[in-house]
């Protein structure tokens, strides 16, 4: 028997209880096997942290999930609550987005890792605990002397990496960064991207990058997978989604960064007007087509579904249509 | 927490005070008519009497010295002489605290921690029905006056029922003394207490309440649950401290101010506390001792601000190491 996949999403619906239904993620699948690096690219609003919450079941009371989350085989949406207790951390670990608010403010930041820990393994003596934290903090480049620090007291850089740190904690197997660079200046960008995947590379981790900046994407992972409006739109090799993009979206995101980390192209891609739409009003059809500049009449009434658009990609478009003999 | 920090407070406070005492001795000489007319009305005084009751009262002299004289004296403690019993108003004060002190620090203590405890329960499970019935009973609570809530249970309890005594400190007719007078002290006690609990736990359980659901929002509470915690520990550890800090500087406050708070529920009980103390000098009117009481009331409600101050200070760390 082979070993299943690290992570195995199948078919994913997410929807938020507020103002009668917010369908945020709307039939996503894809799969990661192990030491993978995965790239989820779009717009803000377009699902991606609500995608990464329903991974670990961290979605408020009341949302509706439907689909599966395999985690080496195993359902974490229909899991028991103490085996998704432990499962958390120790298979998946996450880097949420905003470093700044993520950290319990009146709480030592070693403190926060040895929560962690002691979590998941009991009767660890103190001495050796303190070494672990001071060890995980040496890792991504801070003193471990600043273990007794508060959160207020670090840089923005600084608290990401001891967000990285604390997903180090108990040696997961897959790390979803969600988007670990946004709030951080270019500089720091720079480092921290580095870090990630020095560390992908010496402890074989999968990392899922969730970021809009498809150019960060295509030099950090593998595959790529981009995201409209709750669905993936386009997903395959990374060098060539970014190359020769086959959805006029990727296509105007891969347009949109020419120079990485300035923030003027950052929030606005080029030659892509308007805002990703409110899930609550979605255009018929193809969502994107209002914005698309390819658009067909055919657009606004038809939706496409993800197809093969050449070796190991897809895409959800009508032009992929057209290249594929019917 | 920074030297600066502490003495920039304690300095703000000082000048409150300061402020509170010039204040204090203007307001007193504006309202006071003639308090030896008042005190000795229907009497037949000589003008020789007249002037001796002035001098003895600090009343004789120009505004100007008079307020000398007044911080002179205030600076030895001395806060003059009631009119109604001619014993010191300090004497008075003084006797007059120690009921007030137990009264108050004892229902404050069951209001707060009850208080709390409701708001923690109903904001954990919101929505639920028995976040509706303890949010009810919380509102209907606070909306009631306490004086209101104190002739209620007087009357049910005490004139009714007859299960506790109508009012004061102790049953006057008998002299136990130890033990035994303090089981009385204690039973005399327990309407007056209930009374300021339950007319005071409203806000607090309100207040924790809406400060534990915008904790609750916090993205440092996903991380904790991401970790792996347990929804208790998740509660223990990061909601409630966290939640716990406004509440923590509104239960300092108001206990400066639940002191001088506690006029209307000591009058219906006949608690021989501060409250009851201004009720009878409002009354009289007995002028030295309101001056006296409201100089400690003042003073306590800028004691217990400082204190709410420092106490946050010490409790966020983000105050305290900056
Ligand atoms: N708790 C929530 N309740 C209702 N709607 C939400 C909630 N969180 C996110 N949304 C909505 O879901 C959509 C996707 O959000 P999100 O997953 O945060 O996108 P992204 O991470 O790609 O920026 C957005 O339209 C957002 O407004
Ligand atoms: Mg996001």
């Amino acid at each position: 028997m082979s070993t299943p996949l690290l992570l195995d999403v199948r078919d994913l619906h997410v929807t938020y209880p507020s103002g009668g239904g917010v369908p945020a993620v709307r039939g996503v699948s894809f799969q990661l096997e192990r030491g993978e690096t995965l790239g989820v690219a779009g717009e803000s609003g377009c699902g991606k942290s609500t995608l990464a919450g329903a991974l670990l079941r961290l979605l408020p009371p009341g949302t509706e999930v439907s689909g599966e989350v395999l985690l080496d085989g195993e359902n974490v949406l229909t899991m028991r609550e103490d085996r998704l207790r432990a499962v958390r951390w120790t298979e998946l670990a996450v880097v949420f987005q905003g470093a700044l608010h993520t950290l319990n403010p009146v709480k030592r930041v070693g403190w926060q890792i040895e929560e962690a820990i002691t979590t998941h393994e009991r009767g660890i003596p103190r001495s050796e605990l303190r070494g672990r934290v001071a060890e995980l903090l040496e890792t991504v480049g801070i003193p471990g002397r600043r273990a007794v620090d508060y959160p207020h007291q670090l840089s923005g850089g600084q608290r990401q990496r001891v967000l990285i740190a604390l997903a180090l904690a108990c040696s997961p197997h897959l790390l979803i960064a969600d988007e670990p660079t946004t709030a951080l200046d270019v500089m720091v960008q720079a480092q921290v991207l580095r870090l990630l995947e020095d560390l992908q590379r010496d402890l074989g981790l999968a990392v899922v990058f969730i970021t809009h900046d498809l150019s960060t994407l295509a030099a950090v992972c593998r595959r790529l997978l981009v995201m409209y409006a709750g669905r993936v739109v386009e997903d395959g090799p990374s060098d060539e989604v970014f190359g020769s993009p086959k959805h006029p979206y990727t296509a105007a995101l891969a347009a949109a960064f020419p120079i990485i980390g300035d923030a003027r192209f950052r929030m606005a891609p080029s030659g892509l007007p308007g805002d990703p739409p409110d899930p609550r009003h979605l255009p018929s059809g193809c969502t994107f087509h209002p914005r698309c500049s390819v658009a067909r009449p055919e657009c606004a009434s038809r939706a496409v579904e993800l197809w093969p658009a050449g070796e190991g990609r897809r895409a959800a478009c009508v032009q992929v249509l057209d290249e594929v003999p019917t | 927490m920074s030297p600066r920090y502490v003495s920039g407070k304690v300095l703000g406070s000082l000048g409150t005070l300061a402020f509170v005492i010039v204040f204090n001795f203007f307001l007193f000489r504006v309202v006071e008519g003639n308090p030896v007319a008042t005190l000795f009305r229907g009497r037949n005084l000589t003008d020789a009497q007249r002037a001796a009751m002035r001098h003895q009262f600090g009343l004789d002299g120009s505004k100007l010295d008079q307020f000398w004289h007044y911080l002179v004296q205030l600076a030895h403690l001395n806060l003059g002489r009631s009119y109604e019993t001619n014993a010191t108003v300090l004497s008075e004060i003084g006797a007059a605290a120690w009921p007030t002190i137990w009264l108050v620090g004892i229902s404050t203590l069951l209001s707060t921690v009850i208080g709390v405890a409701i708001g923690i329960v109903a904001a954990w499970r919101r929505g639920s029905v028995r976040d509706h019935a303890l949010t009810s009973f919380t509102m209907t609570t606070y909306a009631m006056p306490d004086f209101w809530l104190g002739m209620l249970l007087l009357i049910v309890f005490s004139v009714l029922l007859g299960w506790f005594p109508i009012g004061g400190i102790s049953d006057p007719t008998s002299n136990t003394t130890g033990i035994a007078l303090l089981a009385d002290q204690a039973y005399h006690m327990v309407l007056p207490c209930l009374t300021l609990t339950v007319a005071y736990l409203g806000e607090y359980a309100i207040v924790m309440r809406s400060s534990l659901l915008d904790t609750m929002r916090e993205d440092y509470l996903t991380l904790a649950r991401a970790k792996g915690l347990r929804d208790v520990l998740v509660r223990r550890r990061h909601a409630v401290p966290n939640a716990l800090l406004p509440v923590v500087t509104l239960i300092a406050i108001n206990f400066g101010f639940v002191l001088s708070g506690a006029i209307a529920v000591e009058s219906i009980f006949s608690w021989p506390g501060l409250g009851h103390a201004t009720y009878a000098a409002i009354r009289a009117p007995d002028l030295p001792m309101l001056q006296g009481l409201f100089l400690v009331f003042s003073a306590s409600v800028i004691f217990f601000n400082l204190l709410a101050d420092l106490a946050y200070a010490y409790l966020d760390p983000r105050v305290r190491t900056s």
